[in-house]
């Protein structure tokens, strides 16, 4: 006689199990299936194209009707199981018990809701079955806006699907970059930029605060930086979490799943279980490859062949039609590791491939994913690449040639993109003027003006040139940024604008970066480029930072550091030098020192003191003198007009009001100013990046000076008659320096190249560009003229200051 | 081996460290941009400096005092410095992050 088999969900899992069960044991089990949800099995990674419209649920479906009548299936969907008495080995489904022989619980996984203030609001759905799909497809009927929290593969696939219907889609996404557990940040970002040259906006690092709702029904959400984002549906994609609790309550051995052997039993042996559900070996699932796995060694131990689950390696896709990306193997949990990148700026194309010792163990792909399965194939099998390690890469189909085109990113600028910033010099009228023959630097020069004013793009035009000429053309070598690119920072700066490159995964996908994510010569590089250029649009990376900037205070050579408060223009009171005092008191600081930047250094704080040190230092209303940053350090000052008797203006005044503006900024190298009374020159204003000496008639304002390893005088920039026009111009030339200059040169390297003349130009004679760069430097800094102590002294950053754990306490218990 | 639970991997910021303190000195535990995690000597083998301070790119850090970069898995300085820093096991297990305990606890020659 058959035995009776009750199955607990027709899912993915469950349905084909009962395949391979009906196929190799015909009649052995009597089945009785129950189903929640009011339907039986149907291909559920399928309901994207659904929602997207490219499918119909009826062509979806798996089993019909037919085929559990055929296998003498007893249905009872639409019907929940609430629980499994295992003494009497009998199942209690809403509408009454069941007995069984054999129990398989494949009761899949529950979508994750993050327990955000109105959550339960209607209109806030989950992804997971037709009922939420159905939500969505009656909500983009209606129009409107959809917010997606959650750049996974589900958020972006719902996020696909309700944009092709015709809302206006917003993902917004906690961490750094799009699907962040498959792809690393240069293909996450080519996926963005694949998705909003669509028209769905992404906002990553962007956390959820609060649903907003009108009358029941959601209407906004709150983010934590306070941007609204209206929404007439809200999708919550977070993740999944393996449905238990019919095993747990039944008293079955789980975990985060429930755990079953290699044999898919659980911890009953008449119970098995297999899906979303279950967790093997500390393992738990979210793709249906390795269920497919699973319902095969369930079927077998069903009929009582012995059978072994292997786990093995999964691959994503996303189905999301145009976007073509591809991930496999594993990225986590091992040492040892080599990473061989190509990119293909031209084609908008990544590969980066992940070895241990001689075998491919990881795989992410963008733009090409042809040999995608064959990478896979090669991970699965384990296979010996030694032999073809060089050629890897490019695939099975490798024929030999060049490898990376330096001149990738430049050939694929369009002809509207400018290549000389000063002159306004498009990429098509170089091309045009070297058609019509000039075929020298010098020609292209005269013809068009490209890099015929500070020259900063001479290699670029080069670039220019030879790709319009090939070979005959000779280009004269650059030095590159460092080993990770073939472009100079002159070029890397131009393009990061004309190609609007935002982000750091953005520069090192579209210049053809031959390292994931570069070195610690470029990336700092990279970080102040960035945040000079879009200083609205990118975030400062703190990782880019060397030590210094990166910890708001210079590291001394015993790893101790040193604090340096701001004392604006040099001039203090006594409520200042005693918080200073008592803060060198409270922390034992071992050495107080003057800096020759008329300011008080306190030497050999800990760096987890740092944080409570600054507190207490912002509490008398001091912040950070940025003395180790590539930004403005100190304004020097003298008497002036106030004490002494040969000043001419009031230079104290002057260098504090400098300083209370250009605090904060960041800047290619150091920036130090000066003002001095007269020109008796107290202040060493003459040796300053910027030095103003005050005369009679008003301000000589005095660039490019320095005094380190080499020292040099500063030349005179102009004179002018007020103090307003000082604050312009300095604000102006500083701009200048920021948007032009190469990261690490100072003033006087940088006009070195540029001419003081050219700055002269831009700065003095021209009033309206003289206005524009002032407006520029407003701008940028309306973002980091602040006190990065405070920020880093509040409460709830400050345990990110100390060690992460600390095993002294523990050992000396044992 | 015997791993211990040192904190949640989101602790340590990406391409970023923390230091785990032991009775034979600091342990810096890193984080690279493809979320793996190396625990090394927060000690460099030139002067000393604080290796967890250091810029993560790749698989290595670069010394924040001068610029020796190393290799993390292996300890191995690179290019042509000639150096070597002790490493520890270390592995991540459903979001936390694991060190092994009986190597840390070991005494390290000098
Ligand atoms: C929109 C979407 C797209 C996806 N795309 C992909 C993809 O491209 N590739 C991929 O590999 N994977 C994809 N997945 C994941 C894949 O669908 C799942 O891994 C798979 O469906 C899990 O199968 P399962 O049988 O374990 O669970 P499910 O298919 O979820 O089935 C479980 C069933 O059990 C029922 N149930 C639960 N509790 C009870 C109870 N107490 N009583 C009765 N019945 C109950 C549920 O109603 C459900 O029908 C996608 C998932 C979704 C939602
Ligand atoms: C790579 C080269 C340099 C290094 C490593 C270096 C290092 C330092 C250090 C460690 C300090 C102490 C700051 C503190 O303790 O917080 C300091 C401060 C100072 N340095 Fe240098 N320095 C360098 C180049 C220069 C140059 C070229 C000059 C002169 C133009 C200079 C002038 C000063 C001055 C005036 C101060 C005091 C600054 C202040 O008050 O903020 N340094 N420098
Ligand atoms: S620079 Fe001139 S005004 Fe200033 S203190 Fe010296 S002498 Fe006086
Ligand atoms: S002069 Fe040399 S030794 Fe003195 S603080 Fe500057 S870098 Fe250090
Ligand atoms: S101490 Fe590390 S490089 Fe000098």
């Amino acid at each position: 006689m058959a035995q009776k088999l009750v199955v607990i969900g027709a899912g993915m899992a469950s349905g084909r199990m009962l395949e391979h069960l009906f196929e190799e044991a015909p009649g052995a089990y009597d089945v009785t299936l129950f189903n929640a949800e009011p339907r039986g099995n149907y291909n559920r990674i399928m309901l994207s194209p659904v929602l997207s419209g490219e499918k119909t649920y009826e062509e979806i479906v798996t089993h019909d009707a037919a085929w559990y009548d055929a296998n003498h299936v007893t249905c009872r969907f639409g019907e929940r199981v609430t629980g499994i008495d295992r003494a009497a080995k009998v199942v209690l489904g809403e509408n009454g018990p069941v007995s069984y022989d054999k129990l398989v619980i494949a009761t899949g996984s529950n979508p994750f809701i993050i327990p955000l203030p109105g959550h339960q609001l209607s209109g806030v759905v989950a992804y997971r079955d037709l009922e939420d799909t159905n939500a969505m497809i009656a909500a983009a009927n209606a129009g409107g806006r959809a917010v997606v929290i959650g750049g996974g593969l589900l958020g972006l696939e719902a996020a696909a699907g309700l944009q092709m219907r015709g809302m206006d889609v917003t993902v917004v996404h906690i961490m750094g970059h799009l699907m962040e557990r498959q792809l690393d940040p240069s293909a996450g970002y080519l996926l963005q930029k694949a998705l909003e040259a669509r028209g769905i906006k992404v906002m990553c690092k962007a956390d959820s605060q609060e649903i907003l709702g009108e009358d029941g029904r959601v209407k906004a959400l709150l983010l934590k930086d306070g941007t609204e984002l209206p929404c007439d549906i809200l999708v919550m994609a977070v993740g999944i979490r393996p449905n238990t609790l019919l095993g747990k309550e039944a008293g079955l051995a789980t975990g985060r799943g429930i755990h079953v052997d290699d044999a898919m039993v659980t911890s009953d042996a008449d119970i098995l279980s297999l899906g979303e559900c279950v967790e093997h070996n500390g393992q738990i699932f979210g793709l249906v490859a390795p269920l497919y796995d699973q319902a095969k060694i369930a079927a077998k131990t069903l009929i009582g062949e012995a059978a072994i689950y292997v786990p093995r390696e999964v691959s994503t896709k996303l189905k999301v039609t145009g976007c073509d990306l591809f991930s496999a193997g594993d990225f986590a949990e091992a040492e040892g590791r080599e990473d061989i990148v190509f990119r293909d700026p031209g084609r908008g194309v990544y590969k980066r491939l992940v070895l241990e010792g001689d075998k491919l163990v990881g795989a992410v792909i963008y733009g090409d994913t042809t040999d995608g399965n064959w990478f896979f194939g090669l991970i699965k099998d384990g296979t010996d690449i030694s032999e073809m390690r060089d050629t890897l890469i490019f695939g099975p189909n490798f024929q030999g040639g060049a490898s990376s085109d330096p001149l990738a990113a430049v050939a694929a600028l369009p002809p509207e993109a400018e290549i000389c910033g000063c002159n306004g010099v498009c990429k098509g009228q170089i091309v045009a003027a070297i058609q019509a023959g000039a075929t020298t630097l010098d020609a292209v020069k005269a013809e068009t003006k490209a890099s015929a004013s500070c020259g900063t793009c001479a290699n670029l035009v080069e670039q220019v040139m030879a790709l319009t000429l090939g070979d005959v053309f000779e280009r004269p070598t650059v030095q590159p940024m460092c080993k990770c690119t073939d472009h100079s920072h002159e070029d890397v700066r131009l393009l990061i604008k004309s190609k609007e490159l935002k982000s750091m995964p953005a520069v090192m996908q579209e210049l053809g970066w031959k390292t994931p994510d570069g070195c610690h010569s470029c990336r700092p590089a990279l970080n102040y480029y960035l945040l000079a250029d879009w200083p609205l649009e990118y975030k400062d990376d703190r990782q880019a930072r060397f030590v210094n900037e990166r910890n708001h205070a210079n590291i001394q050579k015993d790893g101790t550091y040193s604090v340096v408060p701001r004392i604006w223009g040099g001039v203090t009171t006594a409520a200042e030098l005693r918080a200073i005092a008592d803060a060198a008191d409270k922390y034992d600081v071992p050495m107080l020192k003057f800096t020759g930047g008329q300011r008080i250094d306190l030497l050999g704080v800990k760096k987890e003191d740092l944080p409570a040190m600054w507190a207490d230092l912002n509490d008398a209303g001091l912040v950070s003198g940025h003395a180790y940053t590539k930004g403005l350090r100190t304004v020097k000052t003298c008497v002036g007009t106030e004490f002494c008797r040969f000043g001419t203006q009031d230079s104290t005044g002057l260098g504090i009001r400098l300083e209370k503006h250009l605090w904060g900024s960041w800047t290619p190298h150091k920036l130090k100013l000066a003002v001095t009374g007269c020109p008796r020159n107290c202040a060493e204003a003459t040796c300053k990046d910027i030095g103003i000496v005050c005369v009679d008639s008003g301000y000589q304002i005095h660039v490019g000076g320095a005094a380190g390893m080499e020292v040099k005088e500063t030349q005179l920039l102009t004179t002018v008659a007020t103090e307003d026009e000082v604050m312009e111009i300095v604000s102006a030339f500083t701009q200048l320096y920021r948007e032009n200059a190469r990261y690490l040169h100072r003033i006087y390297k940088w006009l070195d190249k540029v001419g003081l003349e050219w700055t002269r130009e831009q700065v003095v004679d021209d009033l309206e560009n003289r206005r524009a760069l002032a407006e520029r430097f407003e701008i940028s800094q309306s973002v980091y003229r602040t006190d990065p102590w405070a920020e880093h002294a509040k409460p709830s950053e400050r345990a990110k200051w100390g060690p992460i754990a600390d095993l002294t306490i523990a050992e000396a218990a044992e | 081996m015997s791993w211990i639970d040192i904190g949640a991997l989101d602790d340590i910021p990406s391409q970023g460290a923390r230091v785990v303190k032991t009775a034979q000195g600091c342990v810096a535990v890193f984080r690279t941009v493809d979320d793996q995690v190396f625990a090394l000597d927060d000690r460099c083998p030139h002067k000393g400096g604080p290796l967890s301070e250091g810029i993560v790119h790749g698989h290595s850090v670069t010394c924040p005092l001068h610029n020796w970069v190393f290799d993390m898995s292996s300890g191995e300085a690179q290019g042509a410095d000639d150096g070597m820093v002790r490493t520890y096991p270390a592995k991540i297990e459903g979001g936390r992050v694991l060190l092994d305990a009986a190597k840390l606890t070991a005494p390290r020659a000098a």
